[in-house]
């Protein structure tokens, strides 16, 4: 579906200002950017995190009382997927060195790392290995990787202020202390990262950042990195990987220790008992629970499963209070509703503008403040592009990346979106793009130190399951590095810990009983059930006639 | 805010539905299409995984990003009273009437299992590992059959020539859905080949990036330890203070701006 003849009118006052803009971006005139202060105004106004609505405490587990949106207090206050009465845990299925639960970019780091440290290892993913939010990201990659002009320092600082100076010291140190290794791990692996001819990579701002430190590989940075950690885990014989098989419970032994994970094989419907000497939860994040009746650019298992099973097991988790919202999701056509518009064409150079052509924020700020920016100005100066779905949109001008930058740079920059837009017959090298802020990440999670360990021992975490390196909003190009960073180490502590841990306590479930009179003694218990596992949308006049395929809230 | 939930379909109270299946169930007329032959109704405007969804799938297999770059719903149809076969991924593509259409989750093409490590930038090592390559003639159905406009016979055309370099820039939208296998005569795996490409083109033949060792050996030397320790011990105000006086690169700035400040480099 092309421009409506309506939309096109307006791209019109965007064409008008184009030429304006662009030799002002040229002189290096660029609109001002927020202090600390005018942030915290904006964001206490306008960002879904402050309010108060459609938040709760919770009633049970280890944060009982922390206040976080309902969609996740509904998931923490459910019950189990099973009795475990029913479950037979005297005869796992499976017997390995260190099992991972998720199958993106984290658990894949992981067990390349496990496997060099000699652990015999199990991926068990929900989807397919590597459908996961790491596939999805796109704009790129932060390193400090540049020290004539950059260092850790600068990172640091950046992270930090991004993160309202709420994250988590030690990891943000080892975050950014090992970002320039991990980047040449990818290289030597083979990611096509984008470069000049003699091999140095080239770099791009992100929002909140101070120095070009955004490395990419075109606009598809996730899914490059992703395919090729996988290809490479396909390659090495001690990692099996068993797809469509979720983790719906955590296992621990007799001594409190993590000893494994119950399984569930999505097609056959069987439960699989599997016991591990280490374990990772490398599950990802929570986009489609929708919080707060938000679009998602997430993936279609993105329904925090790991949350659910960590915090059942004693895990605490942190900064879950926040979400994040990406400033530039489509909104037009509707088919593409909700898609992750790269920040990286703001990088480039692409202004956001209001309905008169007129920018109303510097495109570099930090993703919470950019979104709360885009949302005043269709609320409250009713500034907003209206689409003919009836939503309200901001202008994302392309066209200016091929002014600025030379014909054929958004086609060479950003091949996915273009191919994407011309199938929709919107050409964005020539036309701009309709956006609105998206639900996009899953701020918070579960603690972790820098070593990966959680409270429980013998249980690791990584990657968008947890939280505290990113404080209350992370930036962009954090969290392709947050995965690989993290998940490497989880995988080199799970392969060591696997080592040294030659106990074999009895398995049990105990503490999903324990977790279930919690919910009755509270009266918190309801008929939900979690892990979700996938998300439902049936239409609900079809759903009605569905009698017995969703008696437990979600799938059969 | 309570403008926004109108914006999203949703009021505060309204939880009890996804926002994707709202605007799934859209204002178009209803049409008919046909999922592996069975007959549905669906709104016209949805793309073909939303109208499965609303007409009651539940996607296990054939679901994925649902943005157009995992591969996972890769879908083959024909239209009525045509006898060509079209390709698309059902998150991308809208429905139209009666379209008969099937999905391909999953594809068991051939993949080698290689030390990547020890593998050079010759091409024979491609052919050692993929003798099949050889069994193309050209026909450019593998071409037709992609979803993401990836001139896949080029790319294997490429490779027989030798050109590891050309058949990774052609092959770098690929998202591995398999389309081109499922299609082609010769049985080749041709995304899979293509992947092989793609990583010895990055690793082996693109010059690698110098500054990076020098920054691995700069931490590893713990040149940055001193000032970060400093900062992690900052209180915030103070650390506040060190945001705000950062110096900031211009972004219209050149590949040699270095800051003026170099204390913490």
């Amino acid at each position: 579906m092309s421009y409506t003849p309506e939309l096109q009118e307006l791209i019109k006052t965007v064409e008008k200002t184009r030429p304006e803009r662009i030799a002002r971006k040229q002189r290096g005139g660029e609109f001002p950017m927020m202090s600390l202060e005018e942030r915290d105004a904006i964001l206490k106004k306008h960002h879904p995190d402050y309010q108060p609505t459609g938040r709760r405490a919770l009633k049970v587990g280890p944060n009982k009382g922390y206040i976080v949106p309902d969609e996740f207090a509904d998931i923490f206050e459910a019950r189990s997927r099973v009795d475990p009465d029913m479950v037979d845990l005297s005869n796992p299925s499976i017997d390995t060195d260190v099992l991972i639960i998720g199958g993106g970019g984290a658990g894949t780091a992981a067990a390349l790392l496990a496997d060099e440290e000699g652990a015999q290892v199990v991926i068990a993913t929900k989807l397919r290995h590597g459908d996961a939010n790491t596939m999805m990201a796109e704009g790129g990659i932060q390193a400090a990787s540049k020290m004539e002009k950059d260092s850790p320092y600068y990172h640091y600082l950046d992270v930090m202020g991004g993160g309202h100076f709420k994250c988590v010291p030690e990891l943000v140190h080892t975050l950014v202390t090992q970002a320039p290794d991990v980047l040449q791990w990818l290289e030597k692996l083979g990611v096509m990262f984008d470069k000049y001819p003699d091999g140095r990579l080239s770099t791009i701002h992100g929002g909140g950042t101070s120095r070009k430190r955004m490395h990419s590989c075109g606009d598809i940075t996730g899914a490059e990195i992703m395919r090729t950690i996988r290809d490479e885990a396909r390659n090495r014989e001690n990692i099996t990987v068993v797809e469509f098989v979720p983790a719906v419970e955590l296992l621990l032994d007799e001594y409190g220790h993590c000893a494994g994970a119950l399984l569930y094989n999505l097609e056959t419907e069987e439960y699989i008992v599997v016991r591990a000497k280490a374990t990772i939860l490398a599950a990802g994040g929570s986009g489609r629970l929708h919080i707060r009746g938000f679009m998602t650019t997430n993936h279609y298992g993105a329904t925090a499963d790991g949350l659910v099973m960590g915090y059942r097991a004693g895990i605490s988790v942190s900064f879950l209070h926040t979400v994040q919202y990406h400033p530039t999701g489509a909104v037009f056509p509707e088919q593409v509703e909700g898609l992750l518009i790269t920040e990286k064409f703001r990088g480039a150079g692409a202004n956001l503008l209001n309905i008169d052509g007129e920018q109303f924020v510097n495109e570099r700020e930090p993703r919470d403040v950019e979104s709360a920016a885009c949302i005043r100005e269709c609320l409250e100066r009713k500034l907003g592009v209206p689409t003919p779905a009836g939503r309200r949109g901001i202008w994302l001008d392309s066209p200016m990346i091929d002014a600025l930058s030379g014909e054929g740079t958004v086609e060479k920059e950003f091949p996915g979106k273009s191919i994407l837009f011309r199938r929709h017959g919107i050409d964005i090298t020539k036309e701009p793009m309709l956006v609105y802020p998206t639900l996009h990440y899953q701020n918070g999670g579960l603690n972790i130190d820098s070593d990966c360990r959680t409270s429980i021992p013998g249980l690791l975490a990584a990657g968008e399951v947890t939280g505290g390196i990113h404080g209350e909003n992370r930036l962009m190009g954090n969290s392709l590095l947050d995965v690989l960073v993290f998940g490497r180490i989880a995988g080199r502590n799970a392969a060591s810990f696997a080592r040294d841990n030659t106990a074999k306590g009895e398995l049990t479930l105990d503490h999903v009983r324990a977790f279930q009179r919690e919910l009755e003694v509270e009266g918190a218990a309801d008929s939900r059930v979690a892990p979700v596992l996938l998300p439902d949308y049936t239409d609900p006049e079809v759903r009605k006639k569905q009698l017995t395929s969703h008696y437990l809230g979600t799938l059969r | 805010m309570s403008e926004i939930k109108d914006k999203q379909g949703r009021s505060d109270e309204g939880r009890s539905l996804p926002v994707e299946s709202q605007s799934a169930t859209g204002t178009g007329k209803l049409i008919p299409v046909y999922v592996m032959g069975k007959q549905y109704m669906v709104p016209e405007t949805l793309t073909i995984m939303k109208a499965m969804e609303y007409a009651g799938f539940k996607f296990i297999r054939g679901c994925g990003c649902r943005g157009g770059i995992c591969g996972a719903c890769a879908t083959v149809y024909r239209k009525e009273g045509e006898y060509k076969l079209r390709v698309g991924l059902a998150c991308q593509t809208v429905v139209e009437p009666n379209m008969y259409l099937t999905q391909i989750p999953f594809f068991p093409a051939n993949r080698a299992r290689y030390d990547f490590s020890k593998l050079t930038s010759a091409p024979e090592e491609i052919y050692k590992l993929y003798p099949e390559l050889f069994r193309c003639i050209a026909c450019n159905l593998c071409t037709k059959a992609c979803p993401m406009d990836v001139q896949m016979m080029d790319v294997i055309s490429a490779l027989k020539q030798g050109d590891i370099t050309r058949a990774a820039m052609l092959s770098f939208s690929c998202i591995q859905c398999g389309l081109c296998a499922s299609r082609c005569m010769g049985e080749l795996p041709q995304y899979h080949i293509a992947q092989l490409a793609r990583r010895i083109y990055g690793s082996n033949i693109v010059p690698r990036a110098e500054h990076l060792g020098q920054a691995v050996k700069a931490i590893n030397e713990g040149r940055h330890e001193e000032w970060l320790r400093m900062l992690m011990e900052m209180g915030e105000e103070a650390l506040r203070s060190r945001y705000q006086e950062r110096e900031m690169e211009p972004p219209m700035a050149g590949e040699d701006w270095v800051p003026v400040n170099a204390e913490y480099l």
